[in-house]
């Protein structure tokens, strides 16, 4: 079941032309994006019970969609394991990976494949406790079995912490996050471990979720953004600047209510960006409105991420490091001009 | 000439196959095609290694062997692999994951296959009991396991387990101190050796191989003199007697490592400590207990049709002869029966351990799990590591079927 898609990669291997330069066109002509999503995050990729996706990583595939079609919409995902993920993006499987994916330097260089540098979530990994084992920090942990899924950085995360402050522990890898959410609540582990994001949103689904900490510390960097295969430059900088359009719009104040009106600003800024001055999105190959089409029909930065993983949403993630440069966050728009 | 005759038979023409023309000879024929398919084979081969190897290069990936003798990052949960090659984040290599990945996939395939044999055997002699309640019984454990599948009783054994075993700082004695179970596992007395410990290991292969040939003697005596021996309690006896004396006239060098469960402290560290005795972990005896169950119950019906197959004529027969019903049931029934059984059980144990790579799903740290999945993600070389996991379990597939076909041929009727 899950080797399909490494079967699928060998078999892509053997046969397909290395064809895979012009993902817009091939795009452009299929008629819709396919789009590379986790099996079930919410806030950040999960569906409804109609199967409409929805979160911050969905709104990367719309924003592209939007940009490129003129519509938010004209995009099919593929629910993807953490192991699936990279030997579907390279074997041609999908045509762009916004799947709560860490960027490291191995998955830049060695895969294949090429992350265009935009981060859509600063995030870091967390520990989640159940708050009657009265553990305060994680160096108190010694010993402790820890659940986890495989195929993602965040095994060789705990392993360096556990290793480097001399401390033995279990580790429980399963492949999926449902079957570690219910070995944790089972009882299986003492320490459920991912990236803090994970952890608050895995966290609605245990039986109570009040009854469980996570700890204060972050024990690595994982700055998650979308992939795309290398060697596919106007691929990448499409979905580099559908990212820094979104953020630029957020730092120009320019939201889904008010684009419209304001491609008439006189802020020459704005006017670039919406495309009623220059010719900017020419140079990506798409028509000049495609920022405009972006944020209209999904919103700025900022309107997302308070749409889905916002502290109004179940999940209640704070803005923190997440929040625009302004503001004292990470998130930096380059100019468009 | 007799290439000539079958020319005649086969061509059913005949002037040029008369001549002996070499184009109409079947041999010739015959083995050009074969040649022209072996090169077109190799060809593809070639073409097909030479196209992958072009098309990872234009993806810019990365390719060959080397990888195994990098440093794995990752720890494994403890288990027989883990420990037979006492696995050490840090100095462990990618190599010794994937020996890790082999053991526990073998450990839980031959566990499995034993269990399975036996309760299989008893369960499909159940099927055919006379006995109501044994029979339903049986039929219906053989139309719930094999009706669902196998990753469903994964998944139910798996959290069923979980759910209803005490937490991990409690415990169920089932023997005193020294083994108590658990959600974390089940934990008994872990043996140290010391050393001269191998002269009693030895003691035990060589009551073994005195037992074979005691047992080869007295047949001989019994075909000669048709006086019987009781060879297996005889047996039974050095093997037990052997192996004891030795044991302790090197000093009893062994020492049983008990369990250590600490009801005090922080509640973290209560429960039993980890690395003192031994532990099974709930995912291994989920995995086995699934792929136990569910094969089971295939091997049930296949034993029940190889029963059937011995005609009922077979057993009057025997009794004509005057033997009684346990002769019978073991010098004729069973070993016609074996007959009709062994090529599908072959089948089954193969399946059986394929099925194991289901493990993946639950935490099990078999080949699948922690070569295909965990490596892979770190390293990335799927053709790589999907062609060793391959050659494992063909390896593994061959290695079963080879041996099934001389235990079958073993078993097969010898006609006089």
């Amino acid at each position: 079941m899950k080797l399909s898609t490494v079967f699928g990669a060998a078999v892509a291997a053997f046969v397909a032309a290395p064809a895979f330069a012009g993902t817009l066109e091939v795009v452009k002509a299929k008629g819709f994006i396919q789009c590379g999503v986790s099996q079930g995050l919410p806030g950040f990729s999960n569906p409804d019970d109609q199967g409409n996706w929805s979160g911050l990583d969905v709104d990367v595939c719309r924003s592209l969609s939007a940009a490129v079609f003129g519509d938010p919409d004209m995009v099919k995902y593929t629910p993807l394991s953490a192991k699936e993920r990279f030997t579907a993006l390279s074997s041609g499987e999908i045509d762009v990976l916004p799947r709560n994916t860490t960027m490291t330097m191995t998955r830049d260089t060695q895969l294949g494949l090429v992350f265009p540098g935009v981060i859509n979530y600063y995030d870091g990994q967390g520990l989640m406790v159940p708050s009657s084992l009265g553990v305060t920090s994680a160096l108190e942990l010694d010993g402790a079995a820890i659940c986890t899924n495989t195929g993602t950085t965040t095994e060789l995360n705990i392993t360096d912490y556990f290793r480097s402050n001399n401390m033995n522990f279990e580790l429980v890898a399963f492949e999926k996050a449902d079957e570690v959410v219910a070995a944790y609540d089972a009882g299986r582990c003492d320490v459920y471990t991912t990236d803090r994001s994970g952890l608050a949103a895995q966290r609605l689904k245990l039986t109570d979720p009040e009854a469980h900490t996570v700890l204060p510390e972050i024990i690595s960097k994982e700055p998650l953004g979308p992939v795309v295969r290398r060697g596919d430059d106007e691929w990448a900088a499409i979905v580099r600047w559908a990212h820094i359009a979104m953020i630029n719009a957020e730092e120009l104040g320019v939201t889904s209510a008010n684009a419209a009106d304001m491609r008439n600003s006189d802020n020459p800024s704005i006017k670039r960006l919406l495309g009623s001055e220059g010719a900017f999105g020419e140079g990506l190959g798409l028509s000049n409105d495609w920022a405009f089409n972006i944020i209209s029909m999904v919103g700025n930065y900022g309107e997302s991420y308070e749409k889905h993983v916002g502290p109004d949403t179940p999940l209640k993630l704070a803005r923190g490091v997440n929040a625009l440069w302004s503001d004292g966050g990470l998130q930096y728009g380059a100019p468009i001009r | 000439m007799a290439q000539s005759d079958i020319a005649d038979q086969t061509s059913g023409s005949g002037s040029s196959a008369e001549k002996g023309s070499i184009l109409y000879d079947p041999k010739v024929r015959g083995l050009f095609f074969q040649i022209v398919l072996l090169a077109a084979l190799i060809a593809w081969v070639l073409w097909v290694r030479r196209n992958t190897l072009d098309n990872l290069e234009a993806q810019g990936q990365a390719m060959g062997f080397d990888f195994l003798a990098g440093t794995s990052g990752f720890q494994i949960l403890t288990t027989l692999g883990t420990w037979v090659f006492d696995y050490q984040v840090g100095s462990s290599t990618y190599w010794d994951v994937f020996l890790i990945g082999i053991v526990n996939t073998f450990a839980v395939a031959f566990l499995g296959i034993i269990v399975a044999t036996v309760l299989g055997f008893v369960m499909g002699v159940f099927r055919l009991s006379s006995n109501f309640i044994l029979r339903g019984f049986a039929t219906v454990y053989v139309e719930i396991f094999r009706n669902i599948p196998l990753l469903l009783w994964l998944f139910i054994l798996y959290f069923a387990v979980l759910r209803n075993l005490p937490d991990k700082r409690d415990k169920v004695a089932i023997w005193g101190e020294s083994v108590g179970l658990n959600i974390t596992g089940l934990y008994a007395p872990f043996p140290i050796t010391y050393e001269g410990f191998w002269m009693s290991a030895v003691a035990v292969l060589v009551a073994v191989v005195l037992w074979i040939i005691l047992g080869a003697v007295m047949k001989k005596r019994q075909e000669v003199t048709g006086q019987q021996f009781p060879t297996f309690w005889v047996g039974l006896g050095m093997l037990v007697a052997i192996p004891t004396i030795v044991f302790y006239s090197t000093g009893a060098p062994l020492e049983w490592e008990y369990p250590v469960f600490t009801e005090e402290g922080p509640v973290l560290r209560r429960g039993y400590q980890a690395g003192i005795g031994m532990v099974i972990v709930p995912e291994m005896i989920a995995v086995w207990a699934a792929l136990t169950l569910y094969t089971a119950a295939f091997i049930a019906e296949i034993v029940r049709a190889g029963i059937l197959a011995v005609p009922h004529g077979q057993s009057e027969a025997a009794g004509a002869l005057g033997l009684r019903p346990q002769p019978t049931l073991n010098l004729v029934v069973i070993p016609q029966a074996l007959r009709v059984i062994i090529p599908p059980l072959t089948s089954q144990y193969l399946n059986l351990t394929k099925n194991s790579s289901l493990a993946v799903a639950i935490a099990y740290p078999e080949l699948v799990s922690v070569f295909a999945g965990t490596a892979l993600n770190q390293v990335g070389r799927a053709l790589e590591m999907v062609f060793m996991m391959m050659m494992v379990y063909l390896f593994f597939s061959i290695a079963t079927a080879l041996f099934m076909n001389w235990f079958n041929s073993r078993m097969r009727l010898v006609e006089r």
